[in-house]
């Protein structure tokens, strides 16, 4: 069935296997690569629409990042009209049971949580997934509290928040994580305050 | 042989998992669920598929000597293009699968397939064969996903039934083995009863 | 401290065949005895740290300057393919006796998943176990590769250990043969989820 190998014709078809399938290649890349970056868009905004109030303008176009112990954060502001409605914060952290864990946490304009929502994490299963809304009533507890008075540490740590069963470390974590976004949204917080007393 | 006996070999008689155990790292690493299990079947079928038809349209032509690597690059390149594809259009499967998208490349049943079948017959029985391999493998991965769910997160296809959390080792790498150990247990049991 | 932290936890927490289910077709497949499981411990370990050199200065500095990122995995199974193939020549010139003990085990190594899922792994961002995505460095990458071809080896070598015994002891006719293999790797899979947490 194989043709005799001679190393003229087996360079030549492997040569030309790998061109036509490196332009095949380069042909399905090109077809695919806005759908696939607006699937990862898609999947930001939809993050952003879940975990602030309702807003009137494209926080994914309005982002900026900004720098808080040498880590840089995402921030979207999201806007009714011209008033500021709230602030999404892309916040990480790495102190996961499985490693990182990507947070989008939503702030009011008062400063209150208003959701959160795990953009990536590799979580145990069954155990530290459970952080994720929906699967357990943990990331519920968030909803509506102000940092300044709800201490974002679990209870074996003396703070409020009521940890995962059997799941400490993710529970640690994901507070650190809205910890990190709480203060960037407090860096944001007094830039805005500075600029109002300018304008005046 | 006919057709239609290509296509249901590999699903029964033939099935790569319980009865080849070939393509072991994606059918332990994926099947925490049923519908995971499922979409990594689907895939794989996908690309079995493909493979087979042009490794078996090209077979007449490669040398034996670059056999292998010119198959792997057909093989790598239907690969490529799924994990384009599914970042596009499915991208929540895809992050959850993660590695064993491109790991397809390496998975034993695609090559062994193109190797065994698919360089030795003809181009719609190529097809035939990719078909029932891909869904005997996907049988055995949605079966495999269905027993670690049910067991490890009381729930069947995303749906939960009772209340509370599964045993849940099941869900974990332990379980993985466990389960398909136990599978194959029943499998062959159900084989001599039938013999 | 970093590469101790690498270390501990690819060969212990993430082990790539108990936790990470790669490679674990030659897992099954060749640990009926140890000396075998140690000679393709011994094969993965030098194919794996190579592989993962070339493959990370193929991405880096001709992959992605070129602006080709999507031919990578063709391009990585490529270099393993013949990176195993120039192991198996080299080592029949230099070294007949090495190349006696592991030859055999050479070409299975192409379709090792555990050699291309490290590659893929160290120069991704998306793909990642146990730890942050971030992109490793050169000498983090090939120490990544290293930590995890010893923890496949430990894993590998206990677990030939352990059918061995198997062999000697009276089985049920069902469970003879691989799932009483795969009951056993889930109970030693089991053994090292006590490693979790330890990093």
């Amino acid at each position: 069935m194989a043709r005799e190998s001679t190393l003229k014709n087996m360079v030549i078809t492997l040569a030309s296997i790998t061109l036509v399938s490196s332009a095949l290649l380069g042909g399905v890349y090109a077809l695919t690569k806005s759908p696939i970056d607006m699937a990862k868009v898609a999947k930001i905004n939809a993050a952003i629409s879940k975990v602030v109030a309702e807003f009137d303008n494209n926080p994914s176009s309005e982002k900026f990042a900004k720098e808080m112990g040498g880590k840089s954060y995402t921030v979207y502001p999201a806007r009714m009209g011209d008033e500021l409605v709230g602030y999404a914060i892309e916040s990480f952290t790495t102190g996961g049971f499985g490693g990182r864990i990507v947070l989008m946490v939503g702030f009011n304009s008062d400063g209150t949580i208003n959701n959160t929502a795990v953009l990536s994490h590799a979580e145990t299963p069954g155990l530290g997934d459970k952080m994720v809304e929906g699967k357990s009533d943990f990331s519920v507890q968030f909803q509506g509290k102000n940092p300044e008075d709800f201490k974002l540490l679990v209870k074996k740590d003396g703070g409020d928040v009521d940890a995962i069963t059997a799941s400490t470390i993710t529970s640690r974590a994901f507070c650190e994580a809205v910890e990190a976004a709480w203060e960037v949204y407090k860096l944001c917080n007094e830039e805005n305050i500075k600029k109002e007393v300018q304008d005046e | 042989m006919s057709k239609l006996n290509i296509l249901t070999k590999g699903i029964l008689k033939e099935n790569p998992v319980f009865v080849l155990l070939l393509g072991m790292c994606p059918t332990l690493g994926t099947t925490t669920s049923a519908i995971n299990g499922l979409g990594m079947g689907l895939a794989t079928t996908f690309v079995l598929m493909l493979s087979n038809v042009v490794i078996s349209a090209i077979a007449g032509f490669v040398p034996a000597k670059v056999r292998i690597p010119s198959y792997i690059v057909v093989i790598a390149s239907f690969v490529t293009i799924l994990q384009f594809v599914m970042q596009a259009y499915t991208p929540g499967l895809y992050e959850t699968l993660g590695l064993f998208i491109p790991l397809i490349v390496v998975n034993c049943i695609v090559l062994g397939r193109a190797e065994a079948f698919a360089s030795k017959n003809s181009i719609s029985d190529s097809f035939m064969d990719g078909v029932g391999i891909g869904l005997g493998f996907t049988a055995a991965l949605t079966v495999l996903g269905l027993v670690r769910e049910l067991l490890g997160s009381a729930s069947a296809f995303g749906v939960k039934f009772i209340e509370g959390d599964g045993i849940l080792v099941f869900v974990l790498a332990p379980g993985a083995f466990i389960a398909l150990g136990y599978l194959l247990v029943l499998f062959n049991k159900l084989k001599t009863k039938i013999k | 401290m970093e590469y101790i932290l690498i270390i501990i936890s690819a060969v212990f927490v993430n082990n790539i065949l108990l936790s990470q289910f790669l490679g674990v077709c030659p897992f099954l497949g060749v640990s009926n005895k140890v000396s075998t499981a140690a000679g393709m411990a011994g094969a993965v370990t030098f194919v794996m740290s190579v592989a993962t050199l070339v493959t990370y200065l193929l991405q880096n500095y001709v992959l992605i300057p070129l602006g080709i990122e999507f031919m990578q995995t063709v391009a990585f199974i490529l270099v393993i393919a013949a990176l195993v193939q120039m192991v198996e020549i080299i080592l029949k010139k230099v070294s007949p006796s090495l190349y006696q003990a592991l030859g055999i085990f050479l070409p299975l190594i192409t379709t090792n998943c555990a050699v291309l899922g490290v590659a893929i792994i160290v120069v991704s961002k998306e793909f990642a176990f146990g730890g942050d995505p971030q992109m490793l460095n050169l000498a983090e990458s090939v120490v990544f590769a290293i930590a995890n071809a010893l923890g496949f080896g430990l894993a590998m070598i206990l677990f030939a250990g352990l059918r061995e015994q198997l062999e000697l002891a009276n089985v049920p006719k069902p469970f003879k043969g691989m799932p009483i293999a795969l009951i056993t790797a889930g109970i030693l899979a089991l053994s090292f989820m006590g490693f979790a947490g330890l990093v």
